[in-house]
């Protein structure tokens, strides 16, 4: 490892996970995300509450890298993103941050392990069966390791979704309205999940949502305000 | 990502197997005509080895050349026996072969000769010896295997050439095999070779050499010879100038006409050759069509995939990573199409000379390969490749965080 990697993690190890620094967005004229100062420390479950329209989704994209804000930083494993080029950025990303989809995007074709190795493969650059299935089973699809996508019930495939963003051993897992859809017992129960998962895997949640069942799970809440119509 | 294509063309297993059939009958239909035109060329060659001309009777050269150089055709007629001795005292010619042809057993021709015309065309002897008596018989390859004739056989050839033994059948005139010929890849593999005298002897005519024996003169000789006559005279020059001189002299003479091989050969495979570009042009329009079929499954496909790229993108893999994906998905669909086209182009060649006897004796074989299909299953993977490659660029030019936002 190159030095400046060393100093890196050094630095997370004792900083904040994620760090905005006089962060908001500009779209056409328009601030669509106001953040401004905010940390998330190593371990910790964050909430980002706003109603449809605050600037959530642009928040995260801000996060894991794909939109590059107007005013501001923001810093990942110590990582100011707008500074590094887009290969590092998109490294950046690969090794630290695993995303949850509120739709899961599980790729049909393939087999929940198989959905689950794609991954692996495409953050760490090789394949571990075994941490695959201790993976799948510590979240619960043990016995729907070979189910394709479409044959798994909601939570199954929330589970699996979960197991996904997890496997590739982020440190950060950022899930965009991942309850939204649900029931209350299942928006409950997915929540569970992400805490158990992270809780046991030691990694950092950050959870976007206008979801207010289940704001109270969270301690550390973020809340955006709905930008003022122009 | 080898894996992830495979699964996706799994996924939609109806559609791929459509597209690689689509894609195997354009490159079957390719790979025939390439075997069956350079098969066919090249025994056209093969079998014309040597002969740099053929005389014979007036009539059309194609015939005659048909007729004596690939033994397919009947021959335009006959010419004195003279025509022999003739040629072989111009300058220029190296070797002048007769041909008596016109009866056959069990469709094997019976070609009167002398051993020069095996020599001819590089045959050598198997089992046996070379013809020398009257009424002794050296059988090609084929026919050997076809009949099962053996050595010290007799067999009874029949009048007729093209479908064996409906002619009247020479009874008392049997020919007794002597010899067999190893197998040439060429027409004499088809034949059965004897004497010019025995063909005579077969039809009543007096034998000019028999003659001799009985103590005649040379004058008288001739003068009978007004019977004995040859079909055609195979020639060989010695000497380029020959090729200049001779068939213009030769088609003076009132009786006889030259014939080059080479030039008929080419006028033919000109005539054939047009039929083959009209259904050449429609394979290769089936190829496209089978490119075009891909190109929208993939574009079809990858539209429905538009978030699954995006999120793939967003987990790690590099925009390389996902094109190379996207063209192996064509790439798979495209070599097993040229697989499966290779296949059937050779399984219908092979089951073609299996059962068709005209087709066969053309010495039409599935197992030969031509470089040819090299070209066609590149193409056919070219074609495989910018199907894939069009529409994954195009999804690529997307912006990831809008797709993600936007797509199913
Ligand atoms: N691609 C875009 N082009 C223009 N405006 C956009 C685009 N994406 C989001 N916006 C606007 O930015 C604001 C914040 O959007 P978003 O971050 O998606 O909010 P949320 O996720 O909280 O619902 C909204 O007013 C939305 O209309
Ligand atoms: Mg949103």
């Amino acid at each position: 490892m190159s030095s400046p990697d060393t100093l890196t993690n050094s630095k997370t190890a004792q900083g904040p996970l994620v760090e905005a620094r006089g962060l908001s967005h500009v779209r056409d004229g328009r601030t669509v995300m106001a953040i401004g100062d905010w940390q998330l420390q190593p371990g910790a479950h964050a909430l980002l509450l706003g109603p449809s329209g605050s600037g959530k989704t642009t928040f995260i994209n801000i996060v894991t890298g794909l939109l590059t804000p107007s005013h501001g930083a923001i810093s990942v494993a110590g990582e100011v993103m707008s500074a590094l080029p887009p290969a590092s950025r998109d490294a950046l990303r690969r090794r630290t941050i695993g995303l949850v989809f509120q739709t899961l995007r599980l790729i049909p074709a393939l087999s929940v392990t198989d959905n689950l190795a794609l991954a692996q493969q495409l953050a760490l650059g090789h394949v571990d069966r075994a941490a695959i299935a201790g993976m799948i089973d510590r979240v619960g699809l043990a016995h729907r390791a070979a189910a394709r996508p479409r044959q798994l019930s909601q939570g199954e495939g929330q589970r699996a979704a979960i197991a996904r963003a997890l496997i590739t051993r982020s440190r950060l897992v950022v899930a965009d309205e991942p309850t939204s859809a649900l029931d209350d017992a299942n928006a409950a129960r997915m929540i569970d999940l992400m805490f158990d998962v992270a809780d046991a895997t030691g990694a950092t949640l950050l959870v976007a949502t206008h979801d207010g069942r289940i704001a109270h799970r969270f301690a550390n809440r973020l809340n955006l305000m709905a930008p003022v119509a122009a | 990502m080898i894996g992830l294509s495979l699964a996706y063309l799994k996924d939609r297993g109806l559609n791929t197997a459509l597209n690689i059939l689509l894609l195997a009958l354009s490159v079957a239909s390719l790979v025939i005509l390439l075997l069956f035109s350079s098969q066919l060329e090249n025994r056209f060659d093969k079998d014309a080895q040597g002969i740099d001309m053929v005389v014979g009777a007036k009539g059309s050269p194609l015939q005659l050349i048909l007729s004596s150089v690939y033994h397919v055709d009947i021959p335009t007629g006959n010419v004195p026996l003279d025509t022999v001795p003739l040629l072989r005292r111009q300058l220029g010619v190296a070797e002048a072969i007769p041909l008596a042809l016109g009866d056959s057993f069990r469709s094997f021709r019976i070609v009167g000769t002398e051993p020069a015309y095996p020599a001819l065309l590089g045959a050598s002897l198997a089992d046996g010896r070379m013809f020398s008596a009257k009424m002794e018989a050296v059988i090609g390859a084929d026919v050997a295997a076809r009949t099962g004739a053996t050595l010290g056989q007799r067999f009874v050839g029949g009048h007729g050439m093209s479908s064996g033994d409906e002619g009247p059948k020479h009874e008392e005139t049997p020919f007794i095999v002597v010899g067999r010929l190893k197998p040439t890849g060429t027409v004499i593999d088809r034949l059965i070779l004897t004497r010019v005298e025995s063909v005579w002897g077969v039809h009543g005519i007096e034998d000019p050499g028999e003659d001799h024996h009985d103590g005649e003169s040379a004058e008288d000789h001739e003068a009978h010879a007004g019977a004995a006559e040859v079909t055609a005279v195979l020639v060989r020059f010695g000497s380029p100038i020959a090729a200049v001189r001779l068939p213009g002299f030769i088609n003076r003479q009132t009786n006889l006409q030259a014939a080059v091989p080479a030039v008929e050969v080419s006028r033919l495979l000109a005539l054939v050759g047009v039929g083959l570009d009209a259904v050449r042009a429609f394979a290769v329009l089936l190829m496209l069509t089978a490119g075009l079929s891909i190109f929208v499954a993939l574009l079809t496909a990858l539209k429905e995939r538009e978030g699954d790229m995006a999120m793939l993108r967003v987990i790690g893999a590099s925009r390389a990573a996902i094109i190379g994906q996207v063209a192996s998905e064509g790439l798979i669909l495209a070599s097993a199409g040229a697989t499966l086209g290779l296949l059937l182009g050779h399984g219908v060649i092979g089951m073609a000379a299996a059962s068709i006897e005209q087709l066969r004796a053309l010495g039409l074989n599935a197992f030969a390969f031509h470089p040819g299909e090299a070209l066609i299953v590149a193409a056919a993977l070219g074609i495989g490749l910018i199907a894939a490659l069009i529409p994954a660029l195009r999804v690529l030019k997307n912006d990831i965080a809008e797709t993600l936002a936007n797509a199913r």
